[in-house]
Parts: C-alpha cells; structure tokens; sequence
C-alpha cells in the first residue's frame, strides 16, 4: 500500500491534469453537442497551438503572453474557416469525422517534418514552481491551467445558459430547420461556435506547452482519453466536461501511484466501458 | 446462363489474369516485384474488409490498425514464442481479432443514440489501448518479436513465394467475401442499414446481428492478412504495427475506389499502392502521411461516390452485353400470407393492446391504453397533436419498449420482441414522412420489404416488387432513385414498401398527409382494395372525411389514454370527442 501523502498527492496531481483534459474535452463537446460536427482535429490543433508556444517563445522569443493571443485568434480564424468548408460541402456528421481526422494526420505530419519527432520542452522560470502545502506540491503552472478550464467552462455554461446566443445554439442543436423558420441565425451562430471551439484549442496548447513534454505522436493518446471525457461529461455540456476530465485525471493520477504509470492510457477506456456496459441510457 | 460472345471473352480474360497471378513467383521476376505485389495484395484486402462494415453499412472503423495488429501479434507469439506451426497461426489471428472487433460492435451497436460517432471514436481508442497492453506485458514488452527462425513451408522454392500466394489467397478470398456479402440478403439489410437504421429494422431487418456479423468479417479478414504480414516483416514492433496510415490507407483507398460496392476497394487499393510504392522517390514517411491525408479529405468532399460509378458507366458503354439489364422483371402477385382459415372479417381480435404504458422521461405519452382490433377491420386511430397515437404505432411495432402492460398478437404477446422480429410476424407500418432508403432504387425499395418482411426469396421479391409498383402505379419509377421522385409518389412508395412485406396488420400513418383531393380519392380506393385482401388496417389520420369514409371502427386518443372507441358516426357524436376538437362551448 502506498503512503497516504502519496496518494493525497496524486489525487491533487490529478485533478490538475484532469482540468487540462477538461479544457480539450470544451472544443470538443461544444462543436460535437451542438454542431453535430465530430472534430477529431482538435487535439492536433491543441497540439499545433502548443508547438507554435514553444517555437515563438524558444526559437523567437515572444513570451507566451505575447503569442497567446496571436495564437487563440489565429485558431479562431482557422475554426471559422473549417466551419465554412463544412457548410460550402454540405458535410455530414460522420464525414465530419474522416476530414478532421486527416487534418490530425496532416498537422501531426507537419509537426514532425518541421519540427522532428523530438521531444520539446518549453523551460520557462515559472515552470518549476509550486506552492508547498504540508507535504503536498502544488505547481503553479499547473494550478493556473485548471483555473483557466474552470473558468472558460462555467463562463461557456454560463453563456449558453442564460443568454440568447446559448437558447439559440441549443434550439438549432435539436432541430435546425425550425430553429431557422423562428428566425434565429443559424450560419452565423454557427461560425462564431466553430470559432470558439478552435480558440479554446488555442488555449489548452497554450498550456500544455507550458506544463507538458511536446511529442508529435501525443495526439493520438489525447484522443481515447478526452472522447472518453466528453461522453462521461455529456455532449455540448461544459460543466460536464470539466467534472469527466477531473475524474479521469483523478482515476489516471491514482492507477500511476498505485498500479504502474504505464498502464494510465487504459483507465479512461475502463470507465467508459463501465459507463457503455452498465449506463447506456447516459449516451 | 447467357454465354455471349463478350461474356466468354471477359472469363477467359479474367482466368488469364488469375493462372498469371498464381504462376509469377515461378518466373525470374526479381524479388522486389514480388514483394511490390504483395502489398498491393495486403491492402487490396485490407481495404475490402474495411468496406464490408464501413462502406456497406456505414459504421466508419478507425480501427483496422487494432484489429490488423491483433493479427500480427496472435501470429507472431503463436508461432515465435509457442512454436506453432505458421500456417495453423493464421485461423488463430484470424479468431483473435474477429473477437476484438466483435466485442466493441457488441458494446456500441446496442445504444439508440450516437452509434456511428461512438463506433468510430471506439475503435480509435481501442487501437490504441491494445498497443498499450501489447508493449506492457510480455507479449512484446518493449522489445519487439523477432519471427526471422520461424519455419515457413517453401512454395515456389521460397519463402517469398509462400509470401505472395499467401497474399494472393487472403485478397481473392477478401473480394470474394465482399461480392458473396454484397449479393446477399445481409448485403442488402447492411445498405438499408447504412440509409436509415430505425426503418430498416422496423422492416424486418435484423440489424444488430447484420451489423456484428459485419464486423466479425471485416476485423477477421484483417486479422489473418496481419498474420501473413507479421512473417513478411520478419520482425514486429508496437510502434510500426498500430501506425496511423494503417487506420488511415484503408479508409482512403475505399472511399476513392468507391465504398458502396464489393470491387470498389480493389480498385481503389491498387490505383493508391501503385501511387505510394511504385514512384520510390525517397520521400519522407510523414510527407507522403500528410500527402494521403490530403487526399482523403479532397476524396470525401469532391469524390464521396468514389471512381467505381463512373468505371460502371463507361463499362456499360463499352460492353452493353456484360451489364445488368434494366428492364423490369416480370410480376409475381405474391400469394397472401397463409391465413389459418380466418375468415378474412371477423369479430375475433387479431391485435391488442392492454394496459399500455410509456413514459420519455417526464412526458407520460401513453397511460394504460386497452384496444382490440378485430381480424380485417380498418380502424382509423384520431385524436390531437401528442395524443400517443404515434407513440402506440411506435409501440405496436417494437420500435418502442413499453414501461407497462402488454401487446397481444394473434394470441401471443409481441411486446418483448425486437422490431425485426414483429415485422416478420407481420405487422407492417408506413410513415408520415417517407423514409425511403435513399441508395436503393425504388425497385430495391420494395424488394428489400418483400425479403425482410415478407420472407421471400431475393429473385421472388424484386418480381413481387414489381407487382406492388404497378399496383400502386410506380411501376415507371422502378429505376429511379427516391430523391428523384416526388412527394406523392413518395408517400405511395411507403405504401408500396408496407404491402410488400405481405402484412396481416397494416399500420398506416397519415398517408393522405400532402394530397391533394383527387390523390386522396385514389389512395382510399386503395386502401379499401388491401382490406378486401384480408390485411387488417389501422390508420392515424387528421383528415375527418377519410375516417368516416374508410373506418369500420374509429378510436380517439387525447393526452395518451382512449376516450372513445365504436363507428364513426357514434364517436363524432360523443361530448368528450367533441370537446377535445372542438373545444368545450360547442359541446354543450
């Protein structure tokens, strides 16, 4: 059995890491519940956000405060671009998924071929740092990302919620010819939604480029897990994505300390397989 | 058979091509085309098995990579670790990997929702978790498995002959499994499947069992080709085995061959390997990765058909003798089912509901509806928007599970059965708002009802078929495809589609919906004609002259509980009716 303080550690470990899942698992859900549109490229964009962080600040030494916004507004450009394909093409929701799969393809390939199959780390001063609580670390980095995914998915709750742009979002989710003929601008909705999701991309590569070791073929873990996390939180619900990626990271955090790190990609595909096997009716 | 002269030409050609495909590791052709025309071989029947799930049925796998490395593995430790002889490896990863696929159809292909979406998510996670669980036991553990001692029997006096003949078999038995599946009943259930899933099992398609049948063919074929290539590589790692352009080259050269049909991705296999293998440029691996991305996204936005229809269209026009013929089949009036002398009307009940129940969440749609419907009686079922009169038809076929109370059909409940199943029994509906399948013709439309509902055979049903068009005066439409025909012709294609399911009880759901006056006229001759047939009919509609004028017997419904039951005339007249319709002043 493993120290207490270990575990107590890994549980703070995971529910930090898990608002970094949580923070992809947004985009995701977003586009999914309420574009009916399955972006399988928005890990590699969360990836390409995360590699363009490193480069600017290492290669050109713009700091991440600086390329963050260049960054998330580029994306966001990028997602209504995407959305526009999509409208012109008429693409399905399973089409959907072939194209972004191949934009993933095409991204991880472009990461490799410019920037090698290497692993990159962004050193920054602030990296190492954490607060110490009795026996646990806190890294501020880290402790700053879940801050960020709380907020962006209760303010994203929020504004889907309470205001007009949310109603109408969630009308032409169920029925979009309807929603039409009450006249709510679907086209337009939809592109600014579309654009949203490619800037909350933007915004998880920011950070994983600050916390995480950079891997081209990371795209490829990052799928099984935050699937896994945005049918658990439920789709187009943003609370929802945030609890299913803290207790992922959590369930994750615990099977390295108690089991055997290597094991980790395994546990999200457990519990959704629990979830298909016993809850069904969750889908 | 019709032995003409261009139809022997084509065999022999076609025989040609198979003894010198067979003959070439003979020849002195170096090694490297060997090889070269092994891969060509490996993705031919990669692709093919791709398509028997995906294409047909639609459920798009990212997963051949796991189902193809399972394969790899089960051969590799079988034969390197455990000493298995090579050949008795192959119906092991065979076994191995079709169970994979099985297992994640099992899990998916049950929820209402999402299927396809949740499939295709799946299957990429379980790549992914299988390579884990490869590298971290000792399956491979890191290291990789060596298979350069296994002994392979020599064809052709080498092992690269083995190689090649091995490959040559899986993708002619791959291609022959697709044109076999593509042929048959199953085929025709996965391309209704793949249009409109719901309706194809309320037309008697057994959906779940297609669709697991489906993916224990395709994950299969994968798995046994992996096999073969886990001796061709002589050497397997984690790393190279469940690599993205091996989910990816399968979907794409299917798609650009064309996934709707059994040689679209032969065709498409071999145009793309001759692309990616023949030009040896030096090209960096993630360069031509990203090329063939960008190809698939180019093929599914500007190509979603593939190349095969255009290569049918120009086939037909250079070898009109070899192309199906396009003339309709002659008509088979179907007999009727075999009515254990029943008298065609009586008194008998032949359908009923007791005590049903159904609730969606907090709506209670139904509250403890008790109807009989008497054997050849048309029953028309009235009452306002979200009465339950849908939800009760819905109900009756097995689309819906009740929370309570039973469904009897000639004396035997039906209300645990599946839809497929109480379509078979008989039990037949048509919807509101067409729901033709939209890549079958109008004439497959109706076949595939008479196959899956009505249990004939495949060439008895498209001649019945045919008797059911001109019976409801489409017979000019039988080639067309559904979005090439309009409403009108539409709503009687879903009435064409019930009848050829040969039904005892008829479920018709405002089927006037839409017509204008003379239209009407015709389908009430209609539907009193297919009374006078014996089929019991039970029809939803909104338009009060053709419930007086058709019912024996009309039923209202209002806030899911029957309000009144008896002959039209006594159920206008009754208060409560009134005042659902016509609200309470005038009830007085």
């Amino acid at each position: 059995m493993p120290h207490l303080s270990l575990i107590e550690q890994s549980l703070v470990t995971g529910l930090l890491s898990g608002g970094l899942y949580g923070l992809l698992a947004l985009g995701l859900s977003m586009s999914w519940g309420l574009l009916r549109l399955v972006n399988i490229g928005h890990f590699a964009m969360a990836l390409l956000g995360a590699y363009l962080t490193w480069f600017m600040g290492t290669q050109l030494g713009i700091a991440p405060w600086l390329s963050g916004p260049i960054i998330i507004a580029a994306f966001f450009l990028y997602g209504i671009a995407l959305h526009w394909v999509f409208m012109r093409f008429g693409v399905t929701e399973m089409q959907s998924m072939l194209i972004t799969f191949a934009l993933a393809v095409i991204v991880e390939a472009s990461i490799q071929t410019l920037w090698t199959a290497d692993f990159r780390r962004f050193e920054t001063p602030w990296g190492r740092q954490s607060w110490i609580a009795g026996s646990l670390y806190v890294p501020k980095l880290n402790l700053l990302a879940f801050l960020v995914a709380a907020l962006l998915a209760a303010s994203t709750w929020a504004w889907l919620r309470y205001t007009y742009v949310g109603r109408a979002l969630r009308a032409c989710a169920e029925d979009a010819p309807i929603a039409t003929a009450f006249g709510i601008n679907h086209r337009g909705l939809s592109f600014l939604l579309s654009g949203l999701c490619a800037a909350y991309a933007a915004v998880a590569g920011l950070f994983i480029a600050l916390v995480a070791t950079l891997a081209p073929s990371e795209i490829w873990t990052w799928i099984g897990v935050v699937f896994a996390v945005v049918i658990i939180g439920r789709l187009g619900n943003p609370l929802g994505a945030l609890a299913g990626g803290i207790l992922i990271g959590v369930c994750e955090a615990l099977t390295m300390a108690m089991v055997n790190p290597s094991w980790a990609p395994l546990v999200s595909f457990s519990v959704l397989i629990a979830l298909l096997l016993f809850r069904p009716r969750w889908i | 058979m019709d032995l003409s002269g261009n139809r022997v030409l084509a065999l022999i050609g076609l025989g040609a091509l198979a003894v010198g495909l067979v003959v070439v590791p003979a020849t002195n052709i170096p090694p490297y085309y060997i090889a070269f025309l092994y891969l060509v071989f490996f993705w031919i029947s990669m692709a093919t098995s791709w398509t028997i799930l995906s294409g047909f049925a639609g459920y798009w796998s990212f997963g051949h990579a796991a189902f193809f490395g399972t394969g790899v593995y089960t051969a590799g430790t079988l034969a390197a670790k455990l000493g298995v002889p090579f050949l008795l490896t192959l119906p092991a990863a065979a076994a191995v990997a079709a169970a994979l696929g099985t297992g994640v159809g099992w899990l998916v292909f049950r929820l209402k929702r999402l299927r396809g979406e949740l499939f295709a998510l799946m299957t990429i996670s379980v790549t992914f978790v299988v390579a884990t669980i490869i590298s971290n036991t000792p399956l491979d553990g890191g290291a990789g498995v060596y298979l350069i001692s296994v002994p392979v029997p020599e064809l052709f006096g080498s092992q690269n002959g083995t190689i090649y003949t091995l490959g040559l078999i899986f993708a002619a038995l791959a291609v022959a499994i697709a044109y076999t599946v593509y042929r048959s009943r199953m085929g025709l259930g996965l391309f209704a499947i793949h249009d409109d899933e719901d309706a194809a099992e309320v037309k008697g398609v057994p959906t779940f069992r297609y669709k697991l049948g489906a993916i224990a063919l395709s994950s299969g074929i994968a798995g046994a080709v992996g096999g073969v290539y886990s001796i061709y590589v002589s050497y397997v790692t984690v790393g190279e085995t469940f690599e993205v352009t091996v989910i990816m080259y399968p979907v794409v050269m299917s798609i650009f061959g064309g996934a709707r049909h059994w040689l679209g991705p032969a065709i498409g296999a071999t145009i793309i390997t001759v692309a990616l293998y023949g030009f040896p440029v030096g090209a960096q691996a993630a360069l031509v990765r990203g090329g063939v991305a960008l190809g698939l996204i180019l093929v599914v936005l500007l190509l979603p058909e593939g190349v095969m229809p255009s290569l049918q269209r120009s086939w037909r026009r250079l070898a009109p003798a070899l192309a199906p013929a396009r003339s309709l089949p002659a008509a088979l009036v179907p007999s009727p089912r075999s009515i254990e002398s029943v008298a065609i009307r009586s008194l008998a009940p032949v359908l009923q509901c007791r005590d049903v129940w159904k609730g969606f969440g907090g709506v209670q749609a139904l509250k403890g509806v008790t109807l009989d419907v008497r054997q050849g009686e048309i029953l028309g079922l009235v009452g306002p928007n979200g009465s339950g009169k849908s939800t009760l038809i819905n109900v009756v076929t097995g689309h819906f599970t009740l929370d309570r109370g039973t469904v009897v059909f000639n004396g035997a409940p039906i209300n645990d059965l599946s839809a497929h199943q109480v379509a078979r029994l008989g039990i037949a509906r048509s919807y509101q708002i067409p729901r033709p399948f939209n890549h079958l013709s109008v004439l497959d439309n109706v076949a595939m009802a008479a196959v899956f509902g009505g249990g004939s055979s495949g060439r008895e049903a498209r001649r019945e078929a045919v008797h059911w068009l001109r019976y409801t005066g489409l017979a000019e439409r039988a080639f067309d495809m559904p979005r090439q025909i309009n409403l009108h012709e539409r709503k009687f294609l879903e009435l064409a589609r019930a009848l050829a399911a040969r039904p005892r009880v008829l479920l018709l759901d405002e089927v006037l919906s839409g017509l204008n006056n003379a239209e009407i006229d015709e389908a009430l001759k209609l539907i009193r004609d297919i009374r006078a047939g014996g089929t019991t009919i039970i029809f939803v509609e909104h338009l009060m002259r053709a419930v007086v004028a058709l019912s024996d017997r009309v039923a209202v419904l209002n806030g899911g509980a029957l309000i009144a039951l008896g002959t039209p005339e006594e159920t206008m007249r009754d208060k409560e009716v009134v005042n659902v319709y016509l609200g309470k002043a005038h009830a007085s």
